[in-house]
C-alpha cells in the first residue's frame, strides 16, 4: 500500500521535527554560555527590596528626599535631569515655599527682554530642572567626550535584559525593578580591574556596566560625601539606593499612583468577569454545546 | 439544574441586573480618562500663578505679562489719570459693577477705588481682554484716555471700565495680591 | 444568512425609519438574530476580542494625538509631556503601547485558531484573504506608530525597515528615498509616518466590515468544520454569542490591565527611552516581539542564491532575506489553494493536527531566535526552522490532503454535541 508507506513517512519526519524541536531549544541555551563575544552586564544586577515594587508598592518619602539631596549634592556636578520640573517635588512632600527656593538656586536663561537681549533669571517651580551644562557639546567637551546621560529617564532605559527564562518568571513575581537594581548595582559595583582586562585609559572597571566592562564615569559616590539630616547611615551603600529610588522617580512619577487605580481596576473586572461568568451559564443553561 | 432556575425568575433578573449595572459603571469610568485629559494639564496648571518684578514700571509706563495665556495690563497710573477716573460719576458709566475678582462682593460699585487695591492705587491690574469679543485693546487711546479696542471700537477710561461702544463689561481685574511693594503674584 | 429578515420594527418611529434607513434591521439580522453554530469554543471569541482591541486603540489613539507632536525636536518630549503632565496621559499612553502587544496576541490565536480549524476553506477564501490584509495593515500600523515617540528603537527600527526597499534592484534606491522623504529617517519621514499612523487604522476599520460581511455570508465555521444544516445546529448570536463574547472579553481586558498597570514596560524596548540620535546606532536592534519571527526569517538567509557551480548571483542575501521575510506573509494568500484536504477541522485529521502544533513550535521558535544575535548556531536554527516554516506550507498542507485518512466525520454540528455530552442524557 503506497499510501500508507507515505504516511508512515510523514509521521516519521513529523517525530524527527518533535524531537528536532526538543534539541534546538537545549543547544540554544548551552550556546549563550560559548558566545564569542562576552555578554555584558558581566554581572548581573543585585537585586534590592524596594518600597515601590510589588502590587502596593509605595515611594518611601524620606528616600526620595534624601535621593533627591544625593543628586543635587553630587550627580547634579554632571548630569541634567530636563524632563522633571521643580514643581513635581511637591510629590516628595516639599512645600510650594520650599520648592521656590530650591528652584532659586539654579539660573534659567529667558528673554529676549524688550532691548532683544537674552537674560539669566532664578529658576521658578514651573520651570524644568536646570542642567549643569548649556548643550551636549558642552557636556562632551567637559568630560572627555562622553557625555553624561540625562537623569530623566535612566531608570526605564538602563535595564539590563532578564533573558529567558526568567522574564517568563518576572511576568508572575511582577518584577519590574531591573531599572533602579541595576542604577545601585553600577554605583556599589566599582572594583579594581582583574590583571586578564584592560581597561582603557579614562575609564573604570565595572562588571555591571550595562555596554562593556569599563564605563568613563569613575565611581562617584564614597562614605559621608553626603550629610542626611535624618539620621539614615551616611555610605555609599545607602546613597546609591536613595538615588536609584529618586531615579526611579523621576523616570516614572506615576508609578504609585498606577498600581494603587490598577488594584481597583483588577478588583472590578474580577467582579464583572464573575457576574458574567454565571449570567453567560444561566443563558447557555438550556442549550447543550 | 436547568430546571430549578426557571422556577427562579427573580433571582435570574437580579444577576442580569447586577450585571448590567456593573457593566455600565465600568464603561462610565473607562470613558472618564479620555475626557479628563483635555483639562487643563500640569504644566498648564503650573502657570496658574506668576509672580511680576513691577520695580521697573514707572509712573505712566505700562507692561504686559501673560497669566495662563491671557495678557495682563500692569499700569503705573499718574495723578492725573487717578483724578479723571475717580471725576467720573456711576451715573455715567455703561457697566456699573467693579469687575474686580479681588472684591468679596460680586456686584460693588465700579468706582476707582474698586477697581484697584487701597494704599496702591496707582497700579491698575486688569485682563488685557476686550469684553466685546475678545481683541486686545490698545493703550492710551480712545476718547477717554484709557483703552481703545480697534476692532469694534470700544473705549475704556483711565480705570479700565468701558464708555463708549459694543463692549458689556469693565476691563476684568484679575485675582492678585502684592507680596511686597515691588513684586505681585497674580492668580 | 438566509437573506430572510426576521426583523419587525415595533413602535411608529421604527417603521418610518425603517422604510428609510434600515439600520436597525441590519443590527438584528447581524448581531441579534443572527444565526452562529451552537458548538463554537472560545478559541472562537478572539474575533470579538480583536474589534474590542480595535475600538480601544483607535480612541485611545485619537485622545494621544490631541497631546503628541509629530515633530523631531519635539516628539520625544511630547510623549514625556503625555507620561508625565496630561491627565491620566500615562494611562492611555500605556494602553496604546500595550494595546499594539496585546492586539497581536489577539490577532495570532485567531489566525492559528483559523489555521487549526481549516476557517480558510471553501467557501470562506475571501474572508480568509481579507482577513490576511488586515494583518499586513495591522503591522504597517504597528510599525509606524512605533516610530512616533522618537525613541532610539523608533529611529533605527524605521531605519533598518525602510532599508529593506533598498534591496530591490534598479529601483530600490528611489524608493527608499520616496518613502523616507529624504536620505535618511528624518521629520519629513516623521511627519508622514504620524499621518499614515493616523489613517491606516481606518482602513483596517473598513476592511474589517467587509471581513464581517463575508463572515455573515459564509456563516461561521465551527470545531467540527461541519457546515451548519438545521436551525437545530444553531443559536441566535444574542443573547449565546454576544454574553460568551463579552466575558472572553473581560478576561482578556484582565491580562491587558495586568501589563499596563504593573508591568507597562515589560513588552516594550527600554532603548526606547532614549531620544533618537541619529549618529549612535544601538547595540542591538530588536523589533517589537510581534515581527520577531518574521525578523529571524529576514536574517536567516545569509547566503547569495545563484547558478550552481557558477559565480552567477540570481538573487544576493540581502534581497533573498526580503524575499524572504515578505513570501512568509504573502503565503498566507495562498492557504485556502494549498491545503487539498477537503476535511476542514483538525480534529478529524489526526496527522494535520500534529503538523500544526509542529507549526506553532516553529513559529515560537522563530519568535525565540529573532530577539537572539544573529550568529553562529543561531543563525543556523534560523535557516532550518525558515525552512520548515516555508516546507509546512508548499509541501506538507498540499501533500497531507492527498494521503491523509481523515477520521469519521459527524452527519451534523447537533450529532457532534449530543455524542460529547453523552446522548443518553435526557
Amino acid at each position: 500500500m503506497k499510501v500508507n508507506t507515505m504516511k508512515f513517512l510523514v509521521s516519521r519526519i513529523a517525530g524527527i521535527a518533535v524531537a528536532f524541536g526538543l534539541i534546538m531549544s537545549g543547544t540554544a541555551f548551552a550556546a549563550e554560555d560559548e558566545a564569542p563575544t562576552p555578554h555584558y552586564p558581566l554581572i548581573k544586577p543585585k537585586n534590592v527590596e524596594w518600597s515601590f515594587g510589588g502590587p502596593f508598592g509605595k515611594w518611601d518619602i524620606g528616600q526620595l528626599q534624601r535621593g533627591l539631596k544625593v543628586y543635587t549634592e553630587v550627580c547634579a556636578a554632571c548630569h541634567s535631569m530636563n524632563l522633571v520640573a521643580y514643581r513635581s517635588l511637591s510629590a516628595l512632600g516639599y512645600s510650594n515655599d520650599q520648592i521656590k527656593a530650591y528652584a532659586a538656586e539654579y539660573e534659567v536663561t529667558d528673554g529676549p527682554d524688550d532691548e532683544g537681549e537674552m537674560f539669566q533669571r532664578p529658576a521658578i517651580p514651573s520651570d524644568q530642572f536646570v542642567g549643569p551644562y548649556p548643550n551636549v557639546q558642552a557636556a562632551k567637551a567637559a568630560n572627555n567626550g562622553a557625555a553624561p546621560p540625562d537623569f530623566s529617564l535612566l531608570a526605564k532605559s538602563r535595564v539590563p535584559l532578564r533573558g529567558f527564562p526568567y522574564y517568563v518568571f518576572d511576568v508572575f513575581t511582577m518584577y519590574a525593578e531591573n531599572g533602579p537594581d541595576y542604577i545601585y548595582s553600577l554605583l556599589t559595583g566599582y572594583v579594581d580591574a582583574p590583571a586578564n582586562v584592560e581597561v582603557p585609559e579614562n575609564a573604570n572597571y565595572n562588571p555591571y556596566f550595562l555596554s562593556g566592562s569599563a564605563l568613563a564615569m569613575a565611581a562617584p559616590l564614597s562614605d559621608d560625601v553626603v550629610d542626611y539630616d535624618d539620621g539614615s547611615p551616611q555610605t555609599v551603600d545607602q546613597y546609591a539606593k536613595d538615588v536609584a529610588a529618586f531615579m526611579m522617580w523621576a523616570a516614572e512619577p506615576d508609578l504609585v499612583s498606577r498600581k494603587a487605580m490598577g488594584f481597583k481596576v483588577m478588583i472590578f473586572l474580577l467582579i464583572f468577569s464573575g457576574l458574567l461568568y454565571f449570567t453567560k451559564k444561566r443563558i447557555w443553561s438550556s442549550v447543550k454545546h | 439544574m436547568s430546571a430549578t432556575d426557571t422556577t427562579e425568575p427573580t433571582r435570574r433578573d437580579i444577576l442580569y441586573i447586577a450585571t448590567g449595572a456593573v457593566g455600565a459603571v465600568g464603561v462610565a469610568s473607562f470613558a472618564w480618562p479620555f475626557i479628563d485629559q483635555m483639562n487643563p494639564d500640569a504644566s498648564t496648571r503650573a502657570l496658574a500663578k506668576v509672580e511680576v518684578d513691577i520695580s521697573s514700571v514707572e509712573t505712566g509706563r505700562s507692561l504686559v505679562v501673560k497669566w495662563q495665556g491671557k495678557p495682563i495690563f500692569i499700569r503705573n497710573r499718574t495723578e492725573k489719570e487717578i483724578e479723571e477716573a475717580n471725576a467720573v460719576s456711576l451715573e455715567d458709566l455703561k457697566d456699573k459693577i467693579a469687575r474686580n475678582e479681588n472684591l468679596k462682593d460680586s456686584s460693588a460699585a465700579a468706582t476707582d477705588a474698586n477697581r484697584v487695591v487701597s494704599g496702591k492705587e496707582n497700579w491698575l491690574i486688569q485682563v488685557g481682554i476686550c469684553t466685546h469679543l475678545g481683541c486686545i485693546p490698545l493703550g492710551e487711546q480712545g476718547d477717554f484716555d484709557g483703552w481703545f479696542c480697534p476692532c469694534h471700537g470700544s473705549h475704556y477710561d483711565t480705570a479700565g471700565r468701558i464708555r463708549k461702544g459694543p463692549a458689556p463689561e469693565n476691563l476684568l481685574v484679575p485675582p492678585y495680591e502684592f507680596l511686597s511693594d515691588t513684586l505681585v503674584k497674580i492668580g | 444568512m438566509s437573506g430572510h429578515s426576521a426583523y419587525v420594527p415595533k413602535s411608529g418611529f421604527g417603521k418610518w425609519m425603517d422604510a428609510r434607513l434600515p439600520l436597525a434591521r441590519l443590527v438584528y439580522d447581524s448581531f441579534v438574530a443572527y444565526p452562529v453554530p451552537r458548538n463554537l469554543n472560545n478559541w472562537y471569541t478572539f474575533g470579538a476580542i480583536l474589534s474590542l482591541m480595535l475600538v480601544v486603540q483607535l480612541l485611545t489613539g485619537i485622545v494621544l494625538a490631541m497631546n503628541y507632536v509629530p515633530n523631531t525636536t519635539m516628539a520625544f518630549d511630547s510623549v514625556e509631556h503625555i507620561m508625565r503632565n496630561v491627565n491620566y496621559g500615562w494611562l492611555l499612553r500605556y494602553m496604546h503601547f500595550n494595546g499594539a502587544s496585546f492586539f497581536f496576541i489577539a490577532v495570532y490565536i485567531h489566525i492559528f485558531r483559523g489555521f487549526y480549524y481549516g476557517s480558510y476553506k471553501n467557501p470562506r477564501e475571501v474572508l480568509w484573504i481579507l482577513g490576511v490584509i488586515i494583518f499586513i495593515l495591522m503591522m504597517a500600523t504597528a510599525f509606524m506608530g512605533y516610530v512616533l515617540p522618537w525613541g532610539q528603537m523608533s529611529f533605527w527600527g524605521a531605519t533598518v525597515i525602510t532599508n529593506f526597499f533598498t534591496a530591490i534592484p534598479i529601483v530600490g534606491d528611489s524608493i527608499q528615498q520616496l518613502l523616507l522623504g529624504g536620505a535618511v529617517v528624518a521629520n519629513p519621514t516623521l511627519n508622514r509616518f504620524f499621518s499614515l499612523h493616523y489613517l491606516l487604522p481606518f482602513m483596517i476599520v473598513g476592511v474589517v466590515i467587509l471581513h464581517v460581511w463575508a463572515l455573515h455570508v459564509t456563516g461561521q465555521t465551527n470545531p467540527t468544520g461541519v457546515e451548519v444544516k438545521s436551525e437545530q445546529d444553531t443559536v441566535p448570536f444574542t443573547p449565546y454569542a454576544t454574553m460568551k463574547d463579552l466575558l472572553a472579553m473581560t478576561v482578556f481586558l484582565l491580562v491587558f490591565a495586568y501589563f499596563i498597570f504593573y508591568m507597562p514596560n515589560f513588552l516594550g524596548a527600554p532603548e526606547n527611552y532614549v531620544r533618537a540620535d541619529s549618529l549612535k546606532t544601538p547595540s542591538e536592534i530588536v523589533p517589537e516581539w510581534y515581527f520577531l519571527p518574521f525578523y529571524a526569517i529576514l536574517r536567516a538567509i545569509t547566503f547569495d542564491i545563484g547558478i550552481p557551480f557558477t559565480d552567477i548571483v540570481l538573487i544576493n542575501s540581502k534581497l533573498g532575506g526580503v524575499m524572504a521575510m515578505f513570501g512568509s506573509l504573502l503565503i498566507f494568500f495562498v492557504v485556502p489553494w494549498l491545503d487539498t484536504s477537503k476535511v476542514r477541522s483538525a480534529t478529524y485529521r489526526p496527522l494535520f493536527k500534529q503538523f500544526f502544533w509542529i507549526f506553532v513550535l516553529v513559529c515560537i521558535g522563530l519568535g525565540y531566535l529573532g530577539a537572539k544575535p544573529a550568529e553562529g548556531i543561531y543563525t543556523t536554527l534560523a535557516q532550518i526552522l525558515t525552512f520548515w516554516y516555508f516546507f509546512h506550507f508548499i509541501v506538507i498542507l498540499p501533500v497531507l490532503g492527498l494521503i491523509e485518512k481523515p477520521k469519521p466525520i459527524p452527519a451534523s454540528i447537533t450529532e457532534a454535541v449530543l455524542a460529547k455530552n453523552g446522548v443518553a442524557k435526557s
